[in-house]
């Protein structure tokens, strides 16, 4: 371990700091960082914080605030407060603010830090926050090397709650969770967050400072000022663990606890930087995402659509489609909706498509709800289906019980032996199945299922679907774009013969 | 601010100031002390003795809350009041 190497000699005095000009200071006051009259804050004593005598998150808060006010940042930062007593670092900074749910606000953060790259954004959390409920998230930023600062109070224990045991809480210490002491082989060791960060490639500044006492403190004001200048400077991530103290949590004086840092904290949490690339890391740039429709359509293979000009059937025997396709993973259920849903979408109706199925690709059930219909959509989920397909014999026996009396059920009669029990609606066995497989590939079932649907409801026009074979398969080879346009027609013509629709 | 003060000082806001002692610890010429007074939130506040200070700023540093400390330093020109 390296002692606390101050980063760089010009930074050892503060004035001249990369790239800071400030004038040399004639009056130490409330730094403007801070908000004048807390007015967020609740009740009457709106001058001054809700945290306890001797607390070390007002120590950090002011380093931040001077930082912020002498950098000429404040307009620009946005502060990420997390859960715990730091919670309501809203009331105080003069900043942008977020509050976010307890551990995510390196999430938030690396968030706010994409959509404004220009924005200095500070991640400050506790350690009940960052190293236990927020445990991956903050490996996940660092990994990332989100352009952030993260100021990260360790103080061993959980102030806000009441005492009990945190990830960083020592070995023997007495909390209120672990009124024995922390006990190693039952509730394992301190966690050591800087060192885990420091396992990371992208992080350029890691340090862990101390609030013991005015040396450290002083230190503790450089490393900050140096996390935020990089964050400015858009180096990528910072990470400042300081080891603050509680004195309400650890039941003693703020001197007390000065001293039991020095004394218990600091052998265990090795104080120092661990890593400053920040001079030689270079600005972060990222792509810029895209946004065109057109691109986004071409990445995802969906071709080229034609215009919708296509002729609406107004004769349809069932002109609002509430539709559940049900079977096994793998026969083809989700595409045979997405399929009748961007045909929907080609001839100028709403439509929605939405899945459900089990963590299994192939063989566990599935289904998916597909709306289709000239209003616009209110809830995607079909919970009462005017129409069914029904792959297999589970599917039948489930779905046909919820379907409206006058609806239309298909059900693949190659796969299932029973007959549905319904007698209220329309059925129509069709060996789904059994006419893929003599077209050569039991894969085309999904577009057999198309070719009947158009059939059974009249809404679409079989050689219209076939044109659009093309685009809804972009990039597959000519056989199997053949395949499916026989498949639509074999479906097609099976139910015009065999029913009378 | 009387001008006749020496330069420089801090001044301790009675009220905000919470009584945790961490300036009291932190000042290397020890012109800090707590008071017996209570403040209205019933804390001992901490106060100056009136000279000595050397202007470091330790108690400013130190102190964790923003508003409690000022210290005025050496080069301290004080505003006009119009």
């Amino acid at each position: 371990m390296e002692t606390f190497l101050l980063p760089r000699r010009s930074s050892r005095r503060s004035p001249s700091f990369t790239g800071c000009n400030m004038e040399k200071k004639t009056v130490l006051r409330k730094p403007k960082g801070f908000i004048n009259v807390y007015k967020h804050k609740p009740g009457a004593e709106k001058d001054r914080t809700h945290y306890c005598p001797g607390c070390g998150h007002g120590i950090l808060h002011k380093l931040i605030a001077e930082a912020l006010e002498d950098f000429d940042l404040v307009e620009k930062t946005i502060i990420i407060s997390p859960v715990g007593c730091s919670v309501f670092a809203y009331y105080y900074f003069h900043t942008g603010n977020l509050q976010v749910a307890h551990g995510r606000a390196p999430a938030v953060a690396s968030a706010v830090s994409r959509a404004n790259p220009d924005s200095v954004v500070i991640s400050y959390q506790g350690d009940g926050d960052l190293a236990a409920i927020g445990g991956n998230n903050i490996n996940q930023a660092a990994n990332r090397g989100e352009n952030m600062a993260v100021f990260f109070v360790n103080n061993a224990i959980y102030g806000m709650t009441g005492g009990q045991m945190a990830p960083t809480t020592l070995e023997g210490q007495k909390t209120t969770t672990t009124p024995y002491g922390r006990n190693v082989k039952t509730d394992g060791y301190p966690i050591q967050v800087c060192e885990l960060i420091n396992t990371f490639t992208a992080p350029v500044y890691i340090a862990r400072t101390s609030l013991q006492d005015m040396v450290n403190i002083r230190k503790t004001r450089i490393a900050v000022r140096k996390a935020i200048m990089n964050a400015k400077d858009k180096k990528g991530f910072s990470l400042v663990e300081v080891l603050s103290m509680c004195p309400s949590g650890w039941k003693k004086d703020s001197l007390q606890s000065q001293q039991w840092i020095k004394e218990r904290m600091v052998p265990r949490f090795p104080l120092g930087v661990l890593r400053d690339i920040s001079e030689e890391a270079e600005t972060i740039e990222r792509p810029v995402p895209v946004m065109d429709p057109e691109e986004v359509k071409k990445i995802f293979g969906y071709g080229d659509f034609k215009a919708s000009t296509i002729q609406k059937n107004t004769e349809a025997n069932i002109k609002k489609i509430s539709l559940r396709v049900s079977g096994f993973g793998g026969q083809g259920i989700m595409s045979t909706g997405i399929v009748l849903a961007n045909v929907g979408m080609e001839y100028g109706y709403n439509v929605s498509w939405l899945p459900s199925y089990g963590p299994e690709m192939r063989g566990g059930t599935a289904n998916c709800s597909v709306k289709i219909q000239e209003d616009t959509i209110g809830a995607s989920e079909v919970t009462e289906p005017n129409m069914i397909i029904a792959m297999n014999q589970p599917s039948l026996e489930k779905f046909e019980k919820i379907m409206i009396p006058g609806g239309a059920l298909m059900y693949n009669s190659t796969l299932i032996d029973i007959e549905p029990t319904r007698n209220d609606v329309d059925i129509y066995n069709v060996p789904i199945t059994g006419m893929a497989d003599e077209l050569g590939d039991t894969r085309v079932q999904s577009m057999v299922s198309v070719g009947a649907f158009a059939a059974i409801t009249g809404l679409f026009d079989p050689k219209e679907i076939v044109t659009l074979i093309p685009s809804l398969f972009a990039g597959k080879p000519d056989k199997v774009l053949k395949m499916n346009e026989e498949a639509v027609l074999k479906g097609y013509n099976y139910v015009t013969e065999n029913f009378s629709v | 601010m009387s001008e006749s003060r020496k330069y420089p000082f801090p001044v301790i806001d009675s009220d905000i100031c919470k009584g945790c002692k961490l300036c009291i610890a932190a000042c290397p010429k020890k012109v800090l002390v707590i008071s017996e007074k209570l403040n209205s939130k019933g804390f001992h506040f901490s106060e100056y003795v009136g000279e000595g200070c050397i202007g470091c700023g330790n108690c400013f540093y130190t102190c964790p809350e923003p508003s409690a400390v000022t210290v005025y330093l050496k080069d301290y020109v004080p505003e006009e009041v119009s």
